[in-house]
């Protein structure tokens, strides 16, 4: 009896096992000789270059001072270091030698030419809902318009077992979605534009969507908000803490501009996902996305932002001083910060009010802190407008005192062991090139 | 190797990326009307113009204003005849003078935004501009006279 047991057990796990194998199992596919742009036409070449732009893979694919798309941009997962793949035409370090089929089967499966699979950073979930043509012309632009970096990988830093890269199928398997993009025919021909491009190329939810704890996507809580890189990704959802709610104007000027006088600026990770990114759009594709992320916050279009109460609060709380030889918080802000984040009886853009800001009224104080240490550069936020960085100019003490005074002032209860989070900030990685 | 518009001319400055806009103004280029006080940023003696709002260029590293349009106290008008300069003048506001070329450069981008301010507006814009001198009140009322001044001629520069 007890043998019969242990065959039947062994039997089931040695056939599971191989099962998997197989499942796991990609064949390579054959290299080719590089792409010359006789291959393509000039306007797939150009839609290619669009949509590179729309999916900010240099971002990721390029390290700081270093050549475009080559490569090596560090990565700092909870699962270990992980560096980006050199995606120029490069033969020998490359994807110069990738065929159509490989690089097609690499976005949307994340398996690589030569049959090894891709870890998950790279979002070739939301690259599958692309379609062969739009993937094409990204190929095209990559192979033709690149120039090709002879630069080898560094070595990931992840640990044994997670390093084992047949182990991926098994995520693929259980995190994954590997449907294609489906149309909700309930909804507007733009709004599904919008959604296209925001659940594909874009791959919004990679940063905006909760992840579980082994890094797969909760689809159940899709745009709802998210740690990644040392800030906050916001909620885009009704779930959001911003007291005024965003409409599809609001955030398309958001995605134009670099800032929402409502909301707040691109800092952070967002800034070259807007920047370097969403603004090789062309208008109507902002739109539509603007349009898809309005129908998720459920905000009212025809609402007035300048009517709002939470608005009018705002501004007239700039005008209740506090007294400033007791509130060391108000006496910081109103030496370091209130020059320019002080609005008279009407918002003026450029000079945001705090207190409606969205970083103030997170769950966390990450993304006002980090604002606050090392300022928004001039290819973030607003073009060509800086806010400079308090990182060697105020202390924890200090910093925590201006937060806590905004907080106060936007009537949000207070965040707790403050001055240790921001110690905490402080020391994180850096990430933004 | 820094690259940025200042008073309308490119400028290159071969210095570390972490140093400090106010350091390439003074040292680098030369143009010394910006002044260096607290050096964190609190005083206001440093303001420049970075994309028409002013920016404590002490504490503000120079990568951050790469291709930026940057202007400084020598920059502001052609001939020193922008309204907040004239006003200056007509009420005699320095005394040791030190901070003013921010203070000037700080009232200036009040000015844009908020053309014509109360009081209360000033105090909170300019509360970040410290004077020694406390030539405060007569700040206030100079800038008044600016606001002034430019809604007359129905011109801002």
């Amino acid at each position: 009896m007890l043998k019969r047991i242990v065959y039947g057990v062994s039997g089931a796990v040695i056939i599971g096992l191989g099962l998997f194998s197989f499942y796991a199992w990609n064949p390579s596919i054959d290299p080719i000789t590089p792409q010359v742009k006789s291959d393509y036409s000039p306007q797939i070449i150009e839609q290619g270059k669009v949509l590179a732009a729309a999916g900010y893979c240099s971002t990721c694919h390029t390290p700081a001072g270093g050549k475009p798309y080559a490569g090596n941009y560090e990565m700092h997962t909870e699962f270990g270091t992980i560096y980006s793949s050199n995606i120029t035409p490069d033969v020998e370090t490359g994807i110069g030698s990738w065929s159509e089929d490989a690089f097609n089967r690499a976005m949307r499966s994340g398996v690589s030419r030569d049959g090894h699979h891709l870890l998950p950073a790279f979002p070739f979930e939301h690259f599958n809902k692309m379609t062969d043509e739009d993937i094409r012309a990204i190929y095209a632009y990559i192979m033709t318009s690149v120039p090709a970096v002879n630069q080898v990988k560094k070595e990931n830093g992840i640990p044994f077992p997670l390093n084992i890269r047949w182990l991926q199928a098994g995520w693929k398997l259980l995190f994954a979605d590997t449907q294609s993009f489906q149309t909700n025919d309930n909804k507007s021909e733009q709004w599904n534009r919008g959604a296209y491009l925001a659940e594909g190329i874009a791959h919004c939810g990679a940063c905006h969507t909760p992840r579980n704890v082994l890094g797969g996507e909760k689809y159940d809580q899709m745009y709802q908000g998210a740690d990644i890189d040392g800030w906050i990704a916001p909620s885009l959802t009704a779930t959001s803490t911003s007291p005024i709610p965003w409409r599809a104007q609001d955030f398309y000027e958001y995605l134009t501009t670099g800032n929402s006088p409502y909301h707040g600026s691109a800092a952070g990770p967002m800034a070259p996902v807007m920047h370097k990114g969403l603004s090789a759009l062309p208008e109507h594709d902002v739109q539509a996305i603007s349009l898809y992320f309005a129908d998720h916050s459920g905000a009212n279009e025809s609402d007035d932002p300048a009517a709002n109460a939470n608005l009018q609060a705002a501004i007239k709380a700039q005008h209740t001083q506090a007294d400033l030889r007791i509130d060391e918080g108000a006496r910081l802000y109103a030496t370091a910060c209130q020059a320019c984040h002080y609005s008279s009886d009407e918002l003026v853009k450029g000079r945001p009010l705090l207190t409606l800001g969205s970083a103030t009224h997170l769950e966390q104080p990450t993304n006002l802190v980090n604002v606050i240490l090392d300022g928004v550069r001039s290819d973030q936020g607003i073009s060509g407008v800086v806010m400079p960085g308090f990182r060697d100019a105020l202390s924890d003490q200090d910093i925590s005192a201006i937060v806590a005074y905004l907080r106060q002032s936007a009537g949000q209860k207070p965040w707790p062991e403050l001055q240790q989070k921001v110690t905490e900030i402080r020391n994180q990685p850096r990430f933004e090139q | 190797m820094a690259k940025f518009i200042l008073n309308g001319e490119s400028m290159t400055a071969d210095v570390e990326s972490d140093t400090p806009l106010l350091w390439v103004i003074r040292d680098e280029l030369n143009m010394t009307g910006t002044k260096f006080g607290c050096g964190i940023g609190t005083c206001g003696a440093c303001t420049v113009h970075v994309g028409g709002r002013a920016t404590r260029s002490c504490i503000t590293p120079v990568s951050s204003v790469e291709g930026a349009e940057i202007t400084t106290i020598e920059g502001l008008s052609e001939k020193d005849d922008h309204p907040l300069q004239v006003s200056w003048k007509n009420l005699q506001v320095p005394q040791c003078g030190y901070c003013q070329s921010g203070q000037i450069m700080q009232a200036a981008a009040l000015l844009k935004d908020i053309p014509k301010p109360t009081d209360k507006d000033i105090d909170a814009v300019m509360g970040g501009n410290l004077c020694r001198c406390m030539t405060y009140v007569r700040i206030r009322s100079a800038i008044h006279e600016a606001a002034n001044a430019i809604e007359i001629k129905g011109v801002q520069s």
